[in-house]
């Protein structure tokens, strides 16, 4: 197995992939290394490529018009970031920017994306493996929405 | 000696006041006549503001620690705005402890996870005192905070001299941040993946507004933890605090006596029942 599959399949999102789906996998992969302060992708660019975050943090983050970045979520060692790959248009939605030393696999979604299609099987994988995530974030989102420590909380 | 009339506050004498957030006050009481009533981590009293009403508030203090009550109050309403607005040497009545403790004793073996969602950090404290002061019964402690923005972190020295012990998990993380924080920003439930306890005989012990413990005690559930290992700390609007009123009624039960610390599998679906 090369250094880069082995990396590849020992991050969490990958957890239990089958063997001979690894190298399809990883043949869309490189490693990253982002500094602090440094952005991993920006609202509006094309979605080309998501991060398997290995070690370090990213800030997810809206610019409202007029004011100062607000961060809505952080994520960290074993999280995934970027989810608009999947759908057309394939934009990022939010700026993702690395708070401290981030070490992270980019996945080139292009790439994936073409091998999903042309193999189903892999695409289900990849269709399990993702939609937990954006169901656990929803929920998330939900309760971030109640604002539950607010004024008018309880 | 004539048994004490259950309704009628003693009379206590505020000492320190430490204002902890923008709403959130913590006072010092000491019994202005004998001495502090032993309680255990997770009770409550009753405290009067004189002339205006009363409101249960767990303590929040170490209760190894003798001499009166550490109480934290935030300020929403008129009773407990009064009392959060009290100066050192004012007077406020008490009557108490009151109603269930957190099982910190029953836990001693397991890894144990303390789960406080904004004030929820404060019925919590004495418990996490208590098994500090014990640390070597325990198996891992995680402690995971969540609340609403970096300036409402509550006892946040607390926090930072917990987390610089090597023998505590803390994690901290908030709704909502600016670019200046560089610390977790989402929701409490999304911090227990991340925390390093085994599932199998953990206890947790939850407390914070009460669609947070819901979220939470899913999220452990989902993790492995077993229903009978989660406690909830439940808030009620309490009047008679001794299980005589009917005011605090939740279910079958009563939160001022068979809780505040309630056991989620006996309140898991009362809890999404609504009007209760
Ligand atoms: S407050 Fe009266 S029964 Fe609980």
């Amino acid at each position: 197995m090369e250094g880069l599959e082995r990396i590849v399949l020992a991050h969490p999102f990958f957890a239990g992939l089958e063997a001979e789906l690894g190298p399809v996998v990883s043949g869309c992969a490189r490693n990253h290394r982002f500094n602090p302060g440094q952005y991993l992708a920006h609202e509006g660019d094309p979605a080309d490529e998501f991060f398997l975050i290995r070690h370090g943090k990213v800030a997810l983050e809206i610019l409202p018009p007029g004011q100062s970045p607000v961060v809505f979520s952080t994520e960290g060692e074993g999280d995934i970031v970027g989810t608009s790959w999947l759908v057309p248009p394939y934009r990022w939605r939010f700026d993702a920017r690395a708070v401290e030393l981030t070490r992270a696999i980019g996945i080139d979604a292009r790439c994936l994306r073409d091998k999903c299609e042309a193999d189903p099987r892999l695409g289900y994988e990849m269709m399990k493996r993702i939609a937990p995530i954006l169901e656990g974030r929803l929920g998330d989102m939900r309760l971030q929405m109640l604002d539950v420590y607010g004024e008018r909380a309880r | 000696m004539t048994e004490a009339d259950p309704f009628v506050p003693l009379p206590y004498r505020v000492g320190r006041v430490r204002r902890e957030t923008r709403d959130i006050t913590t006072l010092e009481l000491a019994p202005v006549t004998g001495v502090r009533p032993d309680y255990r981590p997770g009770q409550f009293n009753m405290l009067y503001a004189f002339g205006i009403g009363e409101v249960a508030i767990s303590v929040s203090g170490d209760p190894a620690v003798p001499g009166g009550y550490v109480h934290t109050v935030r300020d929403v309403g008129a009773v407990s705005g009064a009392i959060a607005k009290l100066k050192a040497g004012a007077m406020l009545g008490l009557r108490g402890p009151y109603g269930t403790p957190w099982p910190v004793e029953a836990a001693e073996g397991n890894d144990v996870v303390f789960v406080a969602g904004g004030l929820g950090l404060a019925p919590l404290r004495p418990a996490i005192y208590r098994v500090l002061a014990r640390r070597e019964r325990y198996g891992r402690v995680v402690l995971l905070y969540g609340t609403r923005s970096p300036p409402d972190i509550l006892f946040r020295q607390e926090l930072e001299r917990w987390r610089r012990r090597l023998d505590v998990e803390v994690l901290v993380t908030v709704d909502r941040a600016d670019a200046e924080w560089r610390g977790n920003v989402g929701v409490v439930p999304k911090l227990i993946a991340r925390a390093g306890f085994d599932p199998n005989g953990a206890v947790a012990m939850v407390c914070g507004p009460e669609v947070m413990m819901r979220f939470t005690a899913n999220a452990l559930h989902a993790s492995g933890l077993a229903l009978d290992h989660i406690y909830l700390s439940m808030e009620r609007n309490m009047k008679c605090a001794i299980g005589l009123c009917g005011h605090c009624q939740f279910g079958p039960d009563f939160v001022c006596k068979d809780g505040p610390v309630m056991r989620y599998d006996r309140i898991a679906d009362i809890l999404t029942v609504r009007e209760i």
